[in-house]
């Protein structure tokens, strides 16, 4: 396949690596890894809290983090998009929310990393800059043709993480566009068009708990410029981005190869850092489902997390080990990561211990 | 991996639709579209309607056999309605419900009944010309068979019976999971054996 635009900079920051067939994917700095949990039990919550810049040299620290990953997930959104082109899917009446998502993200990594990327506007005539993908596009605001993609696509293809587009009408949230190339088994080609309770109707316990309620009654009250986030999180074999159900029967057989030898460095644990925003013109929703995958081994560097770990997988409900597809390796994990559990107390919050 | 099937009936479907027994509304236009049992929930509807000649007079029926081949088309007929038509299949009906369509102004009501397959098929081509959902009414009746959309190779096998199933176009051995999608009108349907290739269970007649 080729790829339309230039990756420029693997250089010092940005790694080159895979996301498939060798899998030579690897966090440089497991610290900066967003470990998911605040305590040592885990269940559904609603658990969002303002999306607002945090510790610096964390995942926290920009809205839309940018690390070594850039690049190398970019080629592999490419590739994903190339073999299935109904992964990317957006509505007619969706456009305006495109572009309001294209300014959101341009807007951002302009302010955030202007080492690497740039926003010119001149008037509705806007000059764009991406150093690390090569890409440079003189465009006019609001108008397609000025464009090689339309514009949700346009910009998704320098985006980490999957997005959907919630248009909202009739009282509740209608995900008319999305693009998913780094999800937990969910189609966007069978979803695209549901309303929030449709695309959450799989999902067990939390709708009899009453939590897609609240969170639905929450985000109609979502203001522009109050973004807010929340983490959600599920186990993969091997650092698989495109865990998608489309291709399930070709990376489902990988669940049955783990032996305990292999545990740690093929088992991941997958967290959603997911982020929504407003949108100014549309009125629309944009929900970010940003992808971060650690090995087992790395994670238990961090002694905290690696206590806390084999707790939650060790006590989790197996409704959510079933749903989350994990059920038939839990045993098996549950083994490895007890080595990595002295049994001590761990310390409230998510941070690991200076 | 086991899979516990959800029975048909179960409550807990969420994404399944909702339907209630059609009742008669106001309207410049009724479109009843039904398939196979579907029939006497119109005839049901008109029988506690009190204004049943207004609504024959500006009534255009359409309807065909249901995939049990239930036939009520005499029954339907004979009600005296504007228009009636009865096409041998739901593809066949679909091409003129589009082309009524075109012409249906806001203030029309429509009508579906019978089986999941069509309900789902007619609702999707009546939204795609924009027209509120709050203006359909649907009443299931007659067969659960249902309209399945492979999630791997994106084929639709319609009438399943059994789960798992084979889909009839890339021949994967595929599990009915209880989600809906309005857009397609289908189920969604998931390899059963990808994790251990050949180990599929024995299928069971869950839709009849």
């Amino acid at each position: 396949m080729s790829l339309d635009f230039k990756p420029g900079a693997f250089g010092d920051f940005f790694k080159s690596e895979t996301f498939r067939d060798d899998f030579t994917y690897r966090n440089s700095d497991i610290r900066r890894f967003p470990f998911p949990f605040d305590r040592d039990d885990y269940m559904y919550s609603v658990n969002m809290e303002p999306h607002v810049p945090g510790r610096k040299g964390t995942v926290f620290e920009n809205m839309l983090d940018v690390d070594e990953h850039y690049v190398s997930e970019m080629i592999d959104r490419a590739k994903v998009l190339a073999e299935d082109p109904l992964r990317c899917q957006s509505l007619p009446h969706m456009t305006l929310a495109g572009w309001d998502t294209l300014e959101l993200v341009m807007e951002s990594k302009a302010r955030d990393y202007p080492q690497w990327f740039s926003l010119t506007k001149n008037g509705d005539r806007w000059h764009w800059i991406n150093r690390p993908l090569g890409i440079e596009q003189s465009f006019t605001f609001l108008d397609e043709s000025t464009l090689p993609y339309p514009p949700f696509e346009y910009i998704m293809r320098q985006t980490q993480g999957d997005w959907t587009l919630q248009d909202e009408r009739d009282g509740t949230l209608w995900m008319d566009a999305g693009i998913a190339t780094s999800q937990a088994d969910w189609s966007v080609d069978f979803d695209v068009g549901m309303n929030f309770m449709e695309w959450h109707a799989p999902v067990p316990l939390a709708h009899q708990m009453g939590v897609f309620d609240r969170a639905l009654k929450f985000l109609l009250k979502l203001q522009h410029g109050s973004p807010v986030r929340r983490f959600n999180w599920t186990m993969t074999v091997n650092p698989l981005l495109d865990t998608a159900p489309e291709t399930y029967p070709k990376w489902g057989p990988t669940k049955t190869t783990l032996t305990q030898e292999n545990l740690g460095r093929k088992q991941h644990l997958r967290v959603e850092l997911q982020s929504l925003y407003r949108l100014p013109r549309s009125n629309a929703i944009a929900f970010d489902i940003r992808c971060y995958l650690g090995s087992f081994e790395q994670i238990v560097t961090v002694p905290k997390w690696g206590r806390r770990l084999h707790r939650i997988v060790r006590d989790i409900h197996p409704d959510l080990a079933t749903y989350k597809g994990f059920i038939r390796n839990r045993p098996a994990m549950v083994e490895w990561l007890s080595k990595h559990d002295d049994g001590a107390p761990t310390s409230a919050g998510w941070w690991a211990d200076d | 991996m086991k899979i516990d099937l959800t029975p048909v009936d179960a409550p807990s479907i969420r994404t399944r639709p909702v339907y209630a027994p059609l009742e008669p509304r106001l309207a410049s236009l009724h479109l009843i579209v039904a398939d196979g049992e579907g029939a006497d929930a119109v005839v049901d509807m008109l029988a506690k309607a009190d204004n049943r000649a207004e609504i024959l007079a500006a009534a255009h029926v359409m309807y065909t056999p249901g995939p049990n081949g239930t036939d009520l088309t005499a029954k339907l007929e004979a009600l005296g309605a504007a228009q009636f038509y009865r096409a041998p299949t739901i593809p066949a009906m679909l091409p003129r419900l589009a082309r009524v369509l075109l012409d249906a102004h806001m203030g029309t009501q429509f009508y579906l009944a019978g089986t999941e397959g069509l309900i789902g098929q007619a609702e999707r081509d009546i939204m795609n010309t924009g027209f509120p959902h709050v203006a359909i009414q649907k009443e299931h009746r007659g067969s659960t068979l249902r309209r399945v959309q492979c999630v791997h190779c994106k084929g639709i096998t319609e009438n399943v019976a059994t789960d798992p199933f084979k889909c009839s176009h890339c021949g994967l051995n595929l599990f009915v999971r209880d989600h809906y999608s309005r857009r397609l009108a289908a189920f969604q349907g998931v390899n059963i054996d990808a994790e251990d290739p050949g180990q599929v269970p024995e299928s069971v007649v869950r839709f009849k």
